[in-house]
């Protein structure tokens, strides 16, 4: 009887699997957290009466195992946490139709069309107000290396906003003034830490009295809690510590539901999607017409702040990861 | 010799990511390679996983030790109860555990939210160590306590009788008897720490599986992962070839006649408060401080709790995990008479193999199998069938090792009585040998299943698109910071997991 019941069950499951693996009109590779992106999957499944299937996990994960599948990949789109993982992974992407993206600035895509910027999000540093108040913040990321920092400051050496940075950094101030800043980190103690969040989270509890994160981060705890003690504020302008990168998305050369594809990346770009990502993510629009929110810096505070680095250069990743690697931070 | 059939057949499952691995490191560049393989971090890499697993081994061996024969050869009232609660933190998931410990002190802790108290956060190895010890000593508990259950105790009223003191006795005596429970208990507790990722990232101690996943995670490079995969295995390697070597064939099955008798309960009269001090303790920090932080979570919790959700994510749990546990259980039986019963080296290899699974790092086995799927079984790609191999075939080891002893300690005579009656030699194994293994079997079977609940890096890699389980849930939100919202998933988790572990309790070899 026992035997019988749980062979049942096991064929149940294997019905459920092929069930889960085969109804879907759109497979998505997200390295997007889930509780960010699973309100606009079900969005456009409400509007374009198409079932999505999502994949989370780490943006270099998933494009790791895009590589891994080749040809025989079951994902139709990628969506990117950072503009650098994209361009790594562009050989597989096939052209974004002219149509989608028509309506954002030139510097939020790929020049080649592979990829569209679906929004777009500074590097900051966050800080403690009482540990590290505002004024004694350096006017410069490579500041950090000083020894008034030593021990205090933490990072993220695996987030792939961080290593986008890191890219940046290679590309506007030259191999070895990136290396010697990576180094001089490593040697002034900078604390390494899983993400974004567990860094913010770390100044809270006291661990570490600034680090370099994105901007949205922060103001997801301010939101449940408007007394979390963690303040956040930019470099000096034009400063390379203030990086402007965007999230995107790139359609898969091998994917069977192209046109689901380019409707789900074009949906990403309307007004109301992008309004979402203002509102309720934190993050900067990366088309015109959308009602800031209130509790960010303006964009042209952004745009003002942001070092003049073309996403487009920041493909390098195997070199940045080679320099991490060799500073033994991953 | 059928066995052998099945039992190689799961030796060369096991030896697919091993393949893998391999043809994936030698896709490298000799120099690059060496430059990175052979430099200072990796020799700090292995002295902290070292580190770590001898620590790890120490303190659960530390409590497990006690517990099982408190809970065993004593009178303390409510026994059986501590035995069950014993048994429970393998239901904690190694990040919630790591959590729990973590999220008591900082900002949002209980501790300073409702005393004010700042206490500096558990880190780096004293942090992991603590974390660790607190969800695997239960292993170590029921291989322990599965030993003394099967020991015979006139062996130690025999040494008493000749004028010995109970504790010399115990030591001169049960202990040895019960080297074999502890080697295996910390073979698989030392394997478990090669392969946690979980609890040693949150903890921030830099062992060679966090290297790894960070590689995977947060680079492209798999190739010089792999390397590191390899290592780690040559490392687990040596640790089976310790194992093996210290726990050359004796004999622990009893050559006497007549039947074993359940060991006289030892009085503890005033020793009783200090032993149930012990025991409560234990469970406090295993069980009461990650229940305690998630209430408090829970309690927090600002948005109702999506049940229809939670109960469809727990049900797909439930129908991966029990299957594989099926699975693991029937391949465990050739595999476990294998290594009980004859000798050789076909036979040792086929046992150690079974371990191998266990000791590959988890995001090795399944980047191994997404490889193996994509080359040689396209149709397997992405299906429950694939992740369900992959679980089985990883905790294998769980599965045979109360197999195993319950073999050990049976010793052939029962067998050969029946062959002597005159039954062919497969009717004497199902009717003398078979009916006791069922206990033994069902155990290892739900520990694979309770193990498989919280199992996360092979299932983020190999579960089907949109089939998301209760580990991923709860490590992807608490990795998002949403521990409130990650809580009723842990909640479920835990709960689930714990019903499981009372059954196992209830079909562990031992009293018949």
């Amino acid at each position: 009887m026992k035997t019988l019941l749980l062979s049942g069950l096991a064929g149940l499951s294997l019905c459920l699997a092929a069930g889960t693996a085969a109804a879907a009109d759109l497979t998505i590779y997200s390295g997007r957290g889930e509780a960010f992106v699973a309100p606009v999957i079900e969005m456009f499944e409400t509007e374009s009466g198409l079932d999505v299937e999502v994949r989370y996990a780490g943006t270099a994960e998933l494009a790791a195992l895009l590589q891994e599948e080749g040809a025989k990949s079951p994902a139709d789109l990628f969506w990117a946490q950072d503009g650098g993982a994209l361009g790594a992974t562009d050989k597989l992407f096939a052209k974004m139709p002219a149509h989608v993206g028509q309506n954002q600035p030139e510097h939020f895509k790929s020049a080649d069309g592979k990829w569209i910027g679906t929004s777009a999000r500074a590097r900051v540093i966050v800080h403690s107000p009482e540990r590290a108040p505002a004024d004694t913040l350096p006017k410069s990321v490579l500041g950090l290396t000083d020894a008034a920092w030593k021990g205090r400051v933490g990072w993220a050496p695996s987030n792939g906003s961080f290593q986008s940075f890191v890219t940046a950094l290679r590309v506007k101030e030259g191999e070895e003034a990136a290396k010697a800043w990576v180094d001089g980190m490593v040697a002034n103690g900078a604390k390494a830490y899983r993400n974004n969040v567990a860094l913010v989270q770390a100044i809270a509890d006291g661990e570490i009295d600034a680090a370099l994160t994105n901007n949205y981060y922060l103001g997801r705890f301010k939101g449940r809690d408007d007394k979390f003690p963690v303040e956040q504020r930019f470099f000096a302008d034009g400063d390379i510590g203030n990086l402007l990168n965007v999230a995107g998305v790139g359609i898969l050369e091998t994917s069977d539901s192209k046109e689901a594809a380019e409707r789900f990346a074009a949906f990403l770009l309307t007004p109301a999607v992008q309004q979402y990502f203002t509102s309720s993510g934190n993050e900067y629009p990366v088309i015109k017409g959308v009602i800031p929110n209130a509790t960010l810096t303006s964009v042209a505070t952004v745009e003002t702040a942001a070092p003049n680095v073309p996403l487009d250069q920041l493909s390098d990743l195997p070199g940045t990861l080679e320099l991490l690697r060799s500073a033994n931070l991953l | 010799m059928a066995l052998l059939a099945p039992a190689l057949l799961v030796g060369a499952g096991m030896l697919v990511p091993f393949v893998y691995l391999l043809a994936r490191a030698a896709e490298a560049d000799a120099g690059t390679l060496a430059a990175l393989v052979l430099r200072w971090r990796t020799l700090e890499l292995v002295g902290n996983t070292l580190k770590l697993a001898a620590c790890v081994a120490a303190l659960g061996t530390l409590i497990a030790l006690p517990l099982a024969w408190i809970t065993v050869r004593t009178d303390l009232p409510a026994r059986r109860l501590f035995g069950y609660l014993a048994v429970m933190p393998l239901a904690v998931p190694g990040y919630v555990m790591a959590y729990a410990l973590i999220g008591l002190s900082g900002y949002y802790g209980p501790l300073n939210h409702v005393f004010g108290l700042t206490l500096p956060r558990l880190q780096g190895l004293p942090g992991a160590t603590l974390a660790l010890s607190l969800y695997t000593f239960p292993y170590l508990y029921l291989n322990l306590r599965a030993a003394l259950l099967g020991l015979d105790p006139s062996l130690e009223e025999t040494a008493r009788s000749l004028g010995r003191s109970r504790a010399n006795a115990f030591c001169t005596v049960t202990l040895p008897h019960l080297r074999p429970a502890l080697l295996s208990g910390w073979l698989v507790v030392t394997l478990y720490v090669l392969g946690d990722f979980g609890g040693v990232a949150l903890m921030r101690y830099e062992t060679f599986s966090f290297a790894i996943y960070n590689q995977y995670a947060g680079a492209f490079d798999r190739v010089y992962a792999a390397c590191l995969s390899l290592m780690l295995m040559a490392l687990a390697g040596a640790m089976l070839m310790g194992e093996g070597w210290l726990s050359r064939r004796r004999r622990f099955g009893r050559t006497g006649t007549g039947v074993p008798r359940a060991a006289e309960p030892v009085p503890l009269g005033r020793w009783r408060w200090p032993a149930l001090l012990f025991c409560g303790l234990v469970q406090l920090a295993s069980l009461g401080l990650p229940f305690f932080v998630i209430l408090f979570w829970l309690g927090r919790a600002p948005a109702e709790i999506d049940w229809p959700a939670l109960g469809m994510v727990a049900g797909r749990t439930v129908l991966a995990a029990l299957p594989s546990a099926l699975f693991a259980a029937l391949l465990a039986l050739p595999v476990a008479l294998l290594a009980a019963r004859h000798r050789g080296p076909l036979a040792a290899l086929a046992e150690r193999l079974s371990y191998f699974g266990y000791a590959v790092p988890p995001l090795a086995f399944a980047l191994a199998a997404v490889f193996f799927a994509l080359s040689a079984a396209p149709f397997l790609y992405q299906t429950l069938p694939l992740l369900m191999l992959a679980y089985a075939f990883s905790f294998l080891a769980l599965a045979v090792g109360p197999v195993r002893s319950a073999l050990l300690q049976m010793g052939q005579r029962p067998e050969e009585a029946a062959r002597s009656l005159g039954r062919g030699p497969l009717s004497a194994f199902a009717g003398a040998t078979l009916p006791r293994l069922a206990r033994p079997l069902v155990a290892g079977g739900l520990l694979v299943f309770i193990v498989v609940v919280k199992e996360l890096p092979i299932t983020f890699l190999l579960a089907p698109t949109g089939y998301t389980t209760l580990s991923m849930t709860i490590f992807s939100r608490t990795n998002e910071g949403m521990l409130l919202e990650a809580a009723p998933y842990a909640l479920v988790t835990i709960l689930f997991s714990s019903l499981f572990v009372g059954l196992i309790m209830r079909h562990e070899g031992g009293r018949h």
